[in-house]
């Protein structure tokens, strides 16, 4: 029995916990990439870039503040900051919208030229966050780190495996939750949010209703500059900050959108949790879970592991590319909010 | 091939930045970025054959140019034959096995009716097929790698000249397109969009981390080149007497013998460097020329227009009888040869192959802004664009520390925000490449050179 409670809290320290973080911080992303997808009508290369923005503003307040002897004590600083990069992230999004893809929306253009326009936004962010921070590791996660320590487990527990429990992975799945509620709350409860939905069902019916396009577009760019924010600052807290980084994240955060059915929020938070929790099962070796659950002459001697952590990546792709050649939809028939 | 005015123009325009840079930094610098600006143009004929004339989006470039330097890999170094003995054998049961699962596959689909065992049947014996193979080839590859890790531990080449390896890269790219191309074509525009971007990612993995195959991380370097070294050069006769007669006049002017010759020394050192780069610009350009022949060549022909016809109207030429999935998957497994082409070249040109030097924002979107700048359905506008998309990125460094300087020479030169500026003058290429991106697709959605629009 104290054999089988030492696998599970292998699994819940070395699979479950880092898989709730990051399928929270990809949910984000892709909750974000598919508002834009389902309102906006394009796919947004350019949204990495944001998530990176917004981590970046974060940042710089958080230093400002450090400077400032402002903290929160056991907290990390950067929760004071994030609503000033939140606020950064949503000016950066409105203005990309009135100087670059309102023209395109108006001209109805084809989405694939809002995708390039959106790789030349991407561009430029990616610039901007290279020209203010230059492309350095930066750690700037403060307060308590663990809430839990390994050791702590074993003493409180008795058993042989430790439990850690980082601060920051509680405070991603917290806000997560938080943030998810909010947003499925608005968006079937309140008159704004029903009017995006129509909005994203079709166009023509809901202008003829007399909804505001510019409005729609406005509440959803509030929306995905705060998402994107959230997302690129927990990640940055989670695994420190790295401007480049966000680029390679925009591959899964896509995957996780497409796969939870693009254009539905539900299946991107599910998509999220499906391409996190994927990556992370495929690649752990799962030798000492089996050395618990097994009797001693059957132990593996191999490591157990499916595909080396070098391919994380490539999971991520994999299941993607069989969701769209089974249902090609997603798993949550996107399209409409 | 007749050029309009102003083709011609941007045609003089390109040539006298050359000699422009040549005179001002010199001509070593100026071929360098010749250079460059020719693989940039075969890569970006390669994506505008697939995107320009049949609308077929391909963000994968980055994966089949790391395929052609595969293929140059491949092609050139020799072979090490410790590898092969420990772990061919293990190598070749495992392909074997490979393909066996394959046709077992194959046979289970075309023989079972019911779906929901097909399924099943299908996972039951890919998931032990896999476990299998993966046991001979984990223990093949692993001794691969234990033979001589710090100079090989890799299966080595064919040792073959590298220029062969430009049409094995083709090749090789193509295959790869193929396959992605029967999986992905289907798909809609921007998810196909996605979808390659992240295939390309995967067979950059891969490249990555099988070190059998290419090294990984460790990268393969001293591939040999198609053109003389520079130190055979510098000893051989008929290359000193060639700098001698090049620069006679020169010469002449200076009577002391020993200054005559240390003056000659130094002018043969540097005239080696320049006549190899030179000798690369010659074969680039013999293939971009033959690329570019061919290309517009089919571009006027029967096949280009039903192209054309399915990029503007998809449905009437389906109504026309056109196999529109069998015509996109050709036209983009041509796109991608050409692209994996310019990656065997791009490997030749550096010598080396690094496969963590393959990044998405260098690789892929770089050379879909030169198609969009340069005039996507145009081949001259392709080739434009790579020219003057390359030769910015390389030009905006020297460029803006100079601008830098200029609006902050009234500050004081250990002032923070000027030396900030001066750190990330690196940076501000990618400012430049998107502001041009934006401003050509807002302003001249069509490219520089556009393409013409023919009604015969």
């Amino acid at each position: 029995m104290i054999d089988f409670i030492n696998s599970i809290v292998v699994l819940l320290n070395f699979v479950i916990i880092p898989g709730l973080s990051y399928g929270s911080q990809l949910a984000l992303g892709a909750l974000g990439v598919t508002f834009v997808y389902a309102i906006l009508r394009f796919a947004n290369f350019a949204h990495g870039e944001l998530m990176s923005f917004g981590a970046m503003i974060t940042i710089l307040f958080t230093w400002f503040f450090q400077s400032q002897n402002i903290g929160l004590g056991i907290l990390p600083t950067a929760l004071i900051a994030l609503p000033f990069g939140i606020l950064a992230t949503i000016v950066l999004g409105l203005l990309s919208d009135k100087f670059v893809f309102k023209y395109y929306r108006t001209q109805k253009s084809v989405p694939v030229v809002l995708a390039m326009v959106s790789i030349g936004v991407m561009f430029v962010v990616n610039a901007i966050i290279r020209i203010i921070v230059g492309t350095e590791t930066i750690k700037f996660s403060d307060g308590q780190k663990f809430i839990m320590k390994a050791k702590q487990f074993k003493v409180m527990t008795g058993l042989n495996e430790g439990l850690a429990l980082k601060s920051s992975q509680v405070i991603t799945i917290l806000i997560t939750i938080a943030l998810l509620t909010f947003t499925f709350w608005f968006l079937q409860k309140t008159k704004t949010g029903k009017s995006m939905r129509a909005f994203s069902d079709n166009e023509d019916l809901a202008l003829l209703s007399g909804i505001n396009p510019d409005r729609v577009v406005f509440i959803t760019w509030l929306i995905v500059g705060t998402l994107a924010c959230v997302a690129g600052t927990l990640y940055g807290l989670d695994k420190s900050y790295k401007p480049i980084i966000y680029l390679n994240l925009v591959l899964p955060i896509f995957a996780s959108a497409i796969v939870g059915g693009i254009g539905s929020p539900f299946g991107a938070v599910v998509g999220g949790y499906v391409i996190a929790f994927s990556e992370i099962m495929v690649t752990y070796a799962y030798k000492k879970f089996f050395k618990y659950l097994l009797p001693e002459n059957l132990e593996p001697s191999s490591l157990v592991q499916l595909l080396s952590t070098d391919y994380k990546f490539a999971v991520s792709f994999t299941i993607l590319v069989i969701v769209l050649l089974i249902r090609p939809s997603g798993i949550f028939r996107g399209k409409v909010l | 091939m007749s050029f309009d005015k102003y083709e011609w123009t941007a045609i003089s325009i390109m040539v006298s930045l050359f000699i422009l840079v040549g005179f001002i930094q010199g001509w070593s610098v100026s071929l360098v970025i010749l250079n460059m600006c020719i693989i940039s143009a075969i890569m970006t004929m390669g994506v505008n054959i697939s995107w320009g004339y049949a609308g077929v989006i391909n963000f994968g470039v980055m994966g089949f140019l790391a395929m052609g330097g595969l293929a140059a890999v491949l092609v050139s170094y020799p072979p090490i034959k410790e590898a092969w003995h420990v772990g061919g054998s293990g190598l070749g049961i495992s392909f074997v096995l490979l393909i066996g699962l394959v046709i077992a596959v194959y046979f289970i689909n075309k023989l079972v009716e019911k779906k929901s065992l097909k399924y099943w049947l299908n996972g039951l014996v890919i998931f032990f097929g896999v476990i299998i193979i993966r046991y001979f080839f984990l223990n093949a590859t692993s001794k691969i790698e234990e033979v001589d890790p710090a100079l090989a531990g890799f299966l080595g080449g064919a040792n073959l000249p590298i220029i062969f390896s430009w049409a094995v890269g083709g090749f090789f790219a193509g295959g790869v397109a193929f396959l992605i191309g029967k999986v992905a074509l289907g798909l809609r525009s921007d998810y196909l969009a996605i979808v390659t971007l992240g295939i390309s990612e995967i067979v950059v993995s891969v490249l990555k981390h099988e070190e059998w195959l290419s090294r990984g991380v460790k990268n393969v370097i001293g591939l040999k080149r198609p053109v003389p070294y520079e130190i055979n050069l510098q000893s051989s006769d008929w290359f000193i007497n060639m700098v001698t007669w090049f620069n006679s006049s020169k010469l002449n002017e200076i009577i002391d013998p020993d200054q005559k010759q240390e003056i000659l020394n130094k002018l043969i050192i540097d005239s080696s460097s320049l006549f190899v780069k030179l000798n690369y610009a010659v074969l680039f350009f013999i293939v971009m020329i033959v690329i570019y022949y061919f290309a517009n060549k089919a571009q006027v022909s029967p096949w280009g227009r039903m192209m054309r016809a399915i990029r503007d109207n998809e449905v009437s030429a389906n109504a026309m009888g056109k196999d529109i999935v069998k015509q996109h998957l050709i036209i983009f497994v041509i796109g991608a040869a050409i692209v994996g082409v310019a990656g065997a070249m791009l490997v030749t040109l550096d010598g080396l192959f690094t496969p963590s030097g393959y990044r998405p924002l260098r690789f892929t979107f770089i050379i879909w802004i030169m198609v969009i700048v340069g005039g996507s359905g145009n081949n001259l506008g392709a080739i434009f664009g790579g020219f003057v998309i390359w030769f910015a990125w390389i030009e905006v460094a020297p460029l803006t520390t100079f601008l830098i300087n200029f609006f902050t020479s009234g500050m004081d030169p250990q002032n923070a925000i000027r030396l900030h500026l001066l750190n990330s003058v690196p940076y501000f290429r990618y400012l430049l490449m998107g502001m041009v991106l934006l401003l050509i697709l807002r302003y001249r959605p069509r490219g520089i050179i556009p393409e013409k629009v023919r009604h015969s």
